[in-house]
């Protein structure tokens, strides 16, 4: 599956996205997981990395289909 | 009702264009919020802001703060309009304007729908200094760390950890 990366996180990724390989059945709070091994850099440990499928927020244990339309969500500051 | 009142866009706002799509001759009270850049940041100058957005979702996000504004207050008439790309200094990045019977629901409603775009519109401003640039993360200050040093002087160490 194709993760995409917006703002600070995509600066942080030195890419706009990444393509990963997950297990069936595989759950929000995994790919980020794996994302943050791959990017150890990405967020601090205390940040929670928020994640939207779908153009909606996702849940921790939201179970990830292939075609999802994955994204990872830095702080918000729009205004 | 008319639900083309959402608008993402590069251009120029025009705040007079957006409140005229919530006049009618039934509300006494249009309340129009223009969010304007700023250019300082802690005592430095900020030459300019950057603006992204998801823009599909910040498209539904929009819409459902229209939406709970709605619920909420009773009310039909918000026009939303966010700007992004480079916005220069002095200029209007967010537009909200509400109308209403009454001055107090347009008041309450608008400082509301602010509040709400703020927080779920996955937008993102990044402020560029002279010498550096940060992005704006006002809920979570551990984002500063980084932000501070030019791109490709990031902080290498703090956060580096396995799970």
């Amino acid at each position: 599956m194709v993760v995409r990366f917006f703002a600070l996180y995509r600066e942080r990724a030195g890419a706009n996205t990444h393509q990963l390989e997950l297990p069936e059945g595989a759950t929000v709070a995994d790919l980020t997981s794996e994302m943050r091994r791959l990017f150890p850099r990405l967020a601090p440990p205390e940040v929670d990395i928020v994640v939207a499928v779908n153009t909606d927020y996702a849940e921790p244990d939201t179970v990830l289909k292939n075609g999802d339309d994955i994204c990872l969500i830095p702080p918000v500051s729009g205004g | 009702m008319a639900e083309s009142m959402i608008e993402l866009t590069h251009d120029t706002l025009d705040p007079e264009k957006i409140t005229a799509q919530v006049r009618r001759d039934s509300n006494g009270a249009v309340v129009t919020f223009l969010g304007n850049t700023r250019n300082n940041f802690e005592g430095k100058q900020v030459l300019r802001l950057e603006y992204e957005a998801y823009e599909e979702m910040a498209l539904k996000k929009l819409g459902e703060v229209r939406d709970e504004l709605r619920a909420q207050f009773g009310l039909e008439d918000i026009a939303i309009a966010h700007r992004i790309g480079t916005v220069p200094i002095g200029e209007t990045s967010l537009v909200v304007a509400v109308a209403s019977p009454h001055r107090k629901d347009a008041f309450e409603a608008c400082q509301a729908a602010v509040d709400r775009i703020k927080e779920i519109v996955p937008i993102w401003k990044k402020e560029v200094f002279e010498d550096s640039s940060r992005w704006v993360a006002c809920e979570d200050h551990e984002f500063d760390s980084h932000q501070h040093n030019p791109p490709g002087e990031a902080a290498e160490s703090a956060h580096t950890h396995q799970l």
